[in-house]
Parts: structure tokens; C-alpha cells; sequence
């Protein structure tokens, strides 16, 4: 497959990742971004298009247990990866403890966010399995939610690292 | 939406520089992308070439000269690496705090320090920072090696002097001297920072006197600055005069006029030369032990 641009025509990459657990193989134009992939080529809606300046955090998606924004991060550097997707939590009908914690509290409302946020949470419980109020407030700090003024957020992810 | 480009991968700094020179003005260096893939999503910037250095080798070690005191920053070092080192948390801790607060923790994972000193964007803390260190950096191009003060690395708002074809690799960050306390404030509610003050100031235990004072402010003016005048104001004062309206209120003056604050979407240059003086009393009285 191969595109043209102004200037040259430049061909796509043969790479494999994994995704969700899966092992996927394809090319990818290196102006490609994750988020255009997972989207577009891999139908995973759950990470979403909003600022695409990643300042907002509702394209988060965890690449090597790591938070990226998945709208400013090339698809090729997953390359050999293994990326992680809202989608890619729960265990078949079993919500991970952060989704079932989400509804426990009510800690959205029109849910666009809301992947994300899970996501960058997971990425603190995985470093800090216990952190504090203040230290959750911290890390999730580049995550934007219009709707519910981040409380129910914070003791969503609170109550899901078991600390009330 | 970005537009096409080839991307390249570089095993060596060597051949990055090689790249460099073949493609010109088409090619620039790519490590996280945090800036550049904005600028050229937005349509503001675009490359046909792109040379990855994250395929280089050596260029994200992080290294302790415990002898020497120096920490050898690796110029693909990401944010979060500075962040979460135990070497820099217990050698260079304002270091690290400083790094905790760049952005928010998706660009720390993947943004590095040497393409933040290089995008030179002027509202950003680690530039100003590493002035407080007297920081130094090395530069690899056609021409050889060379190191280059911090001080003399940014020229002002996107703009470094690194000439065509040189790839930053290095940045040496040695110890503060002993007795010495650094302080970094802030002030943003954007992504990015407003204004940032940094202070370092070493105190003499008997005399009780400030020995050496080092002060930048980042974010104000087309670049980050040390402020040569305000550090004279505060040397050879005491913690009480530190404190007080008529050692303050001068340097405070002082380091927002050496800052050259400029009008932009962030405030006016009146309104960071403001806060420049409200940072910069802050961090003088902690660093002082006054609070």
C-alpha cells in the first residue's frame, strides 16, 4: 500500500503489536497515529477523538503499561508493543474493579471521558497500588471531565485501590 | 490530520547527523513527538523527513557521576524517567519535583527533556529550571562535538542555538554546592506554564548570610534567564532581610525586568511581571528556611 504526498510517495510499514491481548499484524503509514488505528482500522471505539492536542486525556490508552495520547503518538511506535485499550479490561462478562467501581459511584454521566479516565487510573494502580487522595488527584490531573466535577471520579478510583 | 512523511531510523548520532545534512530543511529530528506532532497536525510545521532518535543508542542514559557530582542527562530522557529516578530523587530532587509537574503524566511517558530544550518552547519549567544548576549541554554535528552553557542555548521563542545539522545529546547537570537550597515555583492553568521563578540560595551557618544566590524565571520572556541583577540584590543578605519589602521588593523588580516578559495568550507583561514577584518572594522564603 503506498501514498502519495506532495512531495513523495512513501511506502507503509509492515509491523505487529498486540492489542488487547491479541497479536495483530499490518502496515502502517508512519504519519499514521495510534488513535487513527485503533479507531479506524481496529473498530476499538472506546478511545476517543476530543482535543487532539493531548491535553484532554479521552484518547488514553496504555502502550507497554504506559499512558499515551493515543491522537499524538505515531501507530508505528507500538510497533512490537503491547497496547491496552478500555475495551481490553474487562475479562470476558467480569468488570475490572475500576469500570465496576465507575458505576458503583456514578463517576460519569455522558461517558465520553470516561475510557480514559479508567485508563490513566489503571496506569496509577499499576504504579501505586494505594495512593492517596491527593496523589490520585495529581496523577489524573490531565484528564478533563465536563460533567461531573471529578469527585465521584476520585472516590471511584479510591474505592477501587480498596480505600473506601 | 498529518500530513505524509518517511521516517527515518538512525542506529547512531553519527548518522543522525548524516540524515540531518542530506534532507536539510525537509528533516527534523523526532524523539516523543509532544511538540513537533502538534505543530504539524496543526499545519504549522512540516517535514517530509523525519529521524527518529529514540533508535539511537546511549541517548536516553541517565548516568550519576557520584565523584564528580554531575548528573548526565541523556537528551531522549523522558520527564517521567527525571521524575521517578531514585538517583535524581535523592541527588537533584527539585529536579525531579520540577519534572513531576511538566505537563501532565501522558506527555512525561513519552516527552523527552532534550526535545523540550530544543522545541524551545518559551512557556515551559525545565529549561529554566537547570539554569539554577548551571547546567551545560553537548552537541553533536557536522563540524564535531561541542558543549554549550544552558545559559547560552535558548535564543529565544522556538529557537536554539544549535546550528544546522546538530543534534543535542547531552545535557551535564552537576550538584548544587553544599548548603545550598533550590525552589522552584509556578503559576499556570494552561498545559502549560504562565510564569516559573526558580531560587537557589546558599546560606553561610555562622554568619547567617546569603553566599550565593541563583535565580531564573522561565515562562515570562521570549526565553528562559538567569537574573544576574536580582541575585545581586539578595547575596550577603541575611534570612531576615530576605524577608523583607526592601530586599524583596527591588529584586522582585529587578528579575521581572531581566526576565523581558512579552504580551501573549498567557497575560500580559505586566500582569508575569506581577507574578514574577509574587513567585519569586515565595520561593526566596523557603529557600531561605523562612518558612
Amino acid at each position: 500500500m503506498e501514498v502519495s504526498s506532495q512531495t513523495q510517495t512513501v511506502p507503509a510499514i509492515p509491523i505487529t503489536m498486540t492489542v488487547n491481548r491479541r497479536s495483530i499484524s499490518l502496515d502502517v503509514e508512519p504519519h499514521q497515529t495510534l488513535l487513527d488505528l485503533l479507531r479506524d482500522r481496529l473498530t476499538l471505539k472506546g478511545a476517543k477523538r476530543s482535543c487532539d492536542l493531548q491535553v484532554c486525556g479521552a484518547c488514553t490508552v496504555l502502550l507497554n503499561g504506559r499512558a499515551v495520547s493515543s491522537c499524538t503518538m505515531l501507530a508505528y511506535e507500538a510497533r512490537d508493543a503491547e497496547v491496552l485499550t478500555i475495551e481490553g479490561l474487562a475479562e470476558g462478562d467480569r468488570l475490572h474493579p475500576l469500570q465496576q467501581a465507575f458505576i458503583d459511584h456514578a463517576a460519569f454521566q455522558c461517558g465520553f471521558c470516561t475510557p480514559g479516565m479508567i485508563m490513566t487510573a489503571k496506569s496509577l494502580l499499576d504504579e501505586n497500588s494505594r495512593p492517596t487522595e491527593d496523589q490520585v488527584k495529581k496523577y489524573m490531573n490531565g484528564n478533563i471531565c465536563r460533567c461531573t466535577g471529578y469527585k465521584k471520579i476520585v472516590e471511584a478510583i479510591l474505592a477501587a485501590s480498596g480505600q473506601g | 490530520m498529518l500530513r505524509p512523511f518517511r521516517l527515518h531510523e538512525p542506529e547512531t548520532v553519527a548518522d543522525a547527523v548524516g540524515l540531518l545534512g542530506q534532507y536539510g530543511e525537509e528533516a527534523s529530528l523526532y524523539a516523543g513527538g509532544t511538540e513537533l506532532l502538534l505543530a504539524m497536525k496543526e499545519g504549522l510545521l512540516h517535514y517530509g523527513h523525519l529521524v527518529n532518535v529514540k533508535t539511537v543508542g546511549g541517548l536516553s542514559d541517565l548516568r550519576y557521576d557520584e565523584g564528580a557530582g554531575v548528573l548526565r542527562i541523556g537528551s531522549g530522557v523522558t520527564h517521567r524517567a527525571l521524575e521517578r529516578s531514585a538517583i535524581v530523587a535523592a541527588d537533584f530532587p527539585l529536579i525531579a519535583q520540577t519534572e513531576a509537574g511538566v505537563a501532565n503524566v501522558r506527555v512525561r511517558n513519552v516527552g523527552t527533556i532534550g526535545g523540550n530544550l530544543c522545541f524551545g518552547e518559551p512557556h515551559s519549567d525545565p529549561g529554566a529550571l537547570l539554569l539554577l544548576y548551571n547546567a551545560t549541554t553537548t552537541a553533536q554535528g557536522p563540524s564535531g562535538i561541542r558543549t554549550i552553557p544552558l545559559s547560552e542555548f535558548a535564543a529565544g521563542p522556538f529557537e536554539t542555538s544549535l546550528e544546522e545539522g546538530e543534534v543535542l545529546t547531552e545535557i551535564t547537570v552537576p550538584r548544587f554546592p553544599t548548603g545550598m537550597t533550590g525552589v522552584y515555583e509556578k503559576f499556570g492553568y494552561h498545559a502549560r506554564p504562565t510564569v516559573g521563578v526558580g531560587v537557589a540560595l546558599r546560606m553561610d551557618a555562622s554568619t547567617g548570610v546569603v553566599t550565593e544566590a541563583r535565580v531564573s524565571v522561565g515562562s515570562a520572556g521570549p526565553k528562559p534567564v538567569r537574573v544576574p541583577q536580582a541575585e545581586e540584590i539578595l547575596a550577603g543578605k541575611t534570612s531576615a532581610e530576605l524577608s523583607s519589602a526592601a530586599v524583596l521588593r527591588p529584586a522582585a523588580r529587578s528579575a521581572a525586568q531581566e526576565a523581558d516578559p512579552i504580551d501573549d495568550f498567557h497575560g500580559s507583561a505586566e500582569y508575569k511581571e506581577h507574578l514574577v514577584g509574587v513567585l519569586l518572594g515565595r520561593a526566596v522564603r523557603t529557600a531561605s528556611g523562612a518558612v
